[in-house]
């Protein structure tokens, strides 16, 4: 129908390797750019900053995180203090007057070395150990920004950003952070699109089914995992930058607990590990899905007549975390990128049942 | 620093650690049956000290009839995560079980507080605030009996490992396939495993809530846990009772000493601390062994 395609039809290796080969699929991310683009004209103002401008710098946190769990099957549990070591940085060096672009990939390298360093330490064993050496990161590296007085300013000091040009423009209002963290966003969607068509995807994703296997065939695992990691973390590391220059405008040590590293862990399980378009749903659903049945809720129970516990409303976004990670785990280990996939397979070669190969 | 009080933080610290070994026991043999990590023992110690003051303050149950009560019903959870989640995980790797498992976590921190309340229950076991001296040494009382029944505990894990229920874990922890064709049912040593796993944290979790109160952060015995099951090896019971009282002490000294100098907050990084060196120095833990896998 939307599609107009019954089996595959490659004529030359370029058609093969484009990232969307049917003529709808290049529609639909034309009218999603459009409307990327042009949504500060379209929505009102407090949808753009308490919803599209977070989702859009918690989908690129979560591509992120995608690559390392997705990508290479590793898992990471520690992805807040990843941000919080690049957030820390590249506002301290803003501060002593560095541009805000060097400040960001500086923040983005300072997060690549110390995450590698964890890292290091657990990629030798299975990947299970990796998921202890990272939430131990976690708490380390809370307790070294709260305890160095240099870096948290002291106690529970919040450092607040200074005004700072992004190429050239002024980082002020809403239009010019809603276009900074969209930019930054497409990079690094971009970067992952076509991560899985290079050498080095490759390698990461012959690591993600069978390590020892892919070592067989001539996959230095170690040096690629590290290699993984160093990548994951820098992209932490830029996004936790933006995040604060962008969002919060000023840093402090309990934006980046634990309870960051388990919602991005969320997204990527909830959206579909390795998938750029799965981090997009899965940040969307975990963003929006407390605040949506919150007021649910909250709503049903007034048209009831039922008095809330107030205990139960501020538990719900840790229970439907907990809830929706198991829910996917067990269902859909894909998550909502395979849901989508599905419906997409559907279409393709509807009104017939499958593709004729 | 006189000797006197560094003998006093060693000793507490030792009690301590046992207390924390009890938790870290559920992880070893969760692991040594099925080869998963269990992220959920933090939560699930929670959960037990909030169903013993379910039954102790909401039922109106004596204080001991309160705990065994908990005990089964906490066996019974355990054995209902295994057959309703986690069976349908076999054969899926390792890092989506791991994942599983914290997704447990994380509901249960949400889902205990948020429905039987998150302020601070208390939890009384009727142990006298009064310190026992030992020679210069003041020891908490209830430190010490939480430390004496936790190594008691402990203990009886490794002789029941013995047993024959202990050996049939041991078979399936070592080819689930080989026991499968000897007519051991995986399936239920596994269930078993978590059963026990989910008593342990229990017990943990009363003793733990009798000294600090029944809140949220009993699910944070999880960081200190995993730090025992690591340094001690993840496929080792005794390990964990040497680990759990190293932990103990390094964590007693680090507060002890190091929290003056810095300022606090040593407690919660000295756990951390350790997973990480273990990992660097020897990751498969003092007793544990080391895994080599074919292709």
């Amino acid at each position: 129908m939307f599609y107009r395609r019954a089996g595959i039809r490659h004529l030359d290796y370029r058609h093969e390797r484009q990232l969307w080969p049917l003529p709808f699929d290049k529609l639909l991310v034309g009218i999603v750019v459009v409307l990327a683009l042009a949504a500060p004209f379209l929505v009102d103002r407090l949808y753009l900053i308490a919803y599209l401008l977070p989702w859009l710098i918690w989908s690129s946190a979560a591509l992120g995180l995608n690559l390392l769990m997705g990508g290479a099957g590793q898992i990471h549990l520690g992805y807040g203090a990843v941000m919080a070591i690049g957030a820390y940085s590249s506002v301290h060096l803003v501060r002593l007057g560095v541009p805000l672009e060097l400040a960001m990939l500086a923040g983005g390298i300072a997060s690549a070395v110390i995450g590698a360093i964890f890292g290091f330490a657990a990629l030798r064993v299975k990947s299970l150990y990796l998921a202890m050496a990272t939430i131990a990161m976690q708490y380390i590296v809370d307790f070294a920004i709260t305890h160095i007085p240099g870096v948290s300013g002291g106690g529970m000091a919040s450092i607040e950003v200074p005004p700072v040009r992004f190429l050239g423009v002024r980082i002020e209002g809403d239009l010019p952070t809603y276009y900074m963290a969209l930019l930054v966003c497409a990079v690094i969607a971009m970067f992952l699109l076509n991560v899985n068509r290079t050498a080095f995807g490759r390698a990461l994703a012959a690591i993600r089914e069978k390590d020892y296997a892919a070592e067989i065939i001539g996959i230095d695992t170690f040096r690629f995992k590290l290699l993984a990691f160093w990548t994951s973390s820098f992209i932490g590391g830029v996004v936790g930058s933006v995040l604060v220059v962008c969002y919060l405008r000023s840093v402090s040590p309990e934006q980046f607990h634990l309870d960051l590293s388990i919602q991005l862990l969320a997204m990527v399980i909830v959206g579909g590990l390795g998938s750029v378009l799965g981090s997009f749903f899965g940040a969307g659903l975990v963003l929006f899905a407390p605040i949506v049945f919150n007021n649910l809720i909250s709503h049903g129970a007034d048209r009831l007549g039922i008095a809330l516990n107030a205990d139960l409303r501020a538990h719900l976004p840790l229970m439907l975390y907990g809830a929706l990670i198991i829910a996917f785990l067990v269902a859909e280990p894909l998550g909502l990128a395979k849901i989508y996939d599905n419906v997409r397979n559907y279409f393709l070669v509807w009104p017939f049942r499958t593709a004729r190969r | 620093m006189d000797i006197a009080l560094l003998g006093e933080l060693a000793l507490t610290g030792a009690l301590v650690g046992a207390m924390y070994g009890l938790v870290a026991l559920g992880i070893v043999l969760i692991y040594k049956t099925s080869g998963t990590a269990n992220f959920a023992q933090g939560a699930i110690a929670m959960m037990g000290a909030y169903i013993t003051w379910l039954f102790a303050a909401g039922a109106g149950l004596p204080m001991w009839a309160a705990i065994v009560a908990a005990v089964i019903v906490m066996f019974g959870f355990g054995m209902l995560i295994e057959r309703t989640v986690l069976r349908r995980m076999i054969g899926q790797p390792v890092i989506m079980v791991v994942m599983l498992t914290f997704g447990i976590e994380l509901l249960l921190r949400g889902a205990v507080p948020g429905l039987l309340g998150s302020a601070v229950k208390r939890l009384s076991l009727g142990i006298p605030q009064v310190p026992v001296f030992l020679g210069d040494m003041l020891i908490n009382r209830a430190y010490l009996i939480g430390g004496g029944v936790s190594a008691a505990l402990i203990i009886l894990a490794i002789v029941l490992f013995n047993s024959r229920s202990g050996i049939i874990m041991r078979a399936v922890s070592d080819d689930q396939g080989a026991s499968w064709s000897v007519g051991i049912r995986v399936e239920r040593a596994i269930a078993v495993a978590w059963g026990f796993a989910a008593v342990a944290a229990t017990a943990a979790g009363v003793l733990w809530g009798s000294m600090q109160g029944v809140d949220w952060s009993l699910s944070l015995l999880l960081m200190k846990a995993l730090a025992i099951a690591i340094l001690g090896g993840l496929d080792s019971i005794p390990g964990v009772l040497v680990a759990a009282l190293i932990v103990g002490v390094c964590e007693s000294l680090a507060t002890g000493i190091l929290d003056p100098l810095i300022g606090g907050g040593t407690r919660d990084i000295v756990a951390s601390v350790i997973i990480v060196i273990t990992l660097m120095v020897r990751p498969y833990g003092l007793f544990g062994h080391e895994q080599i896998e074919r292709v």
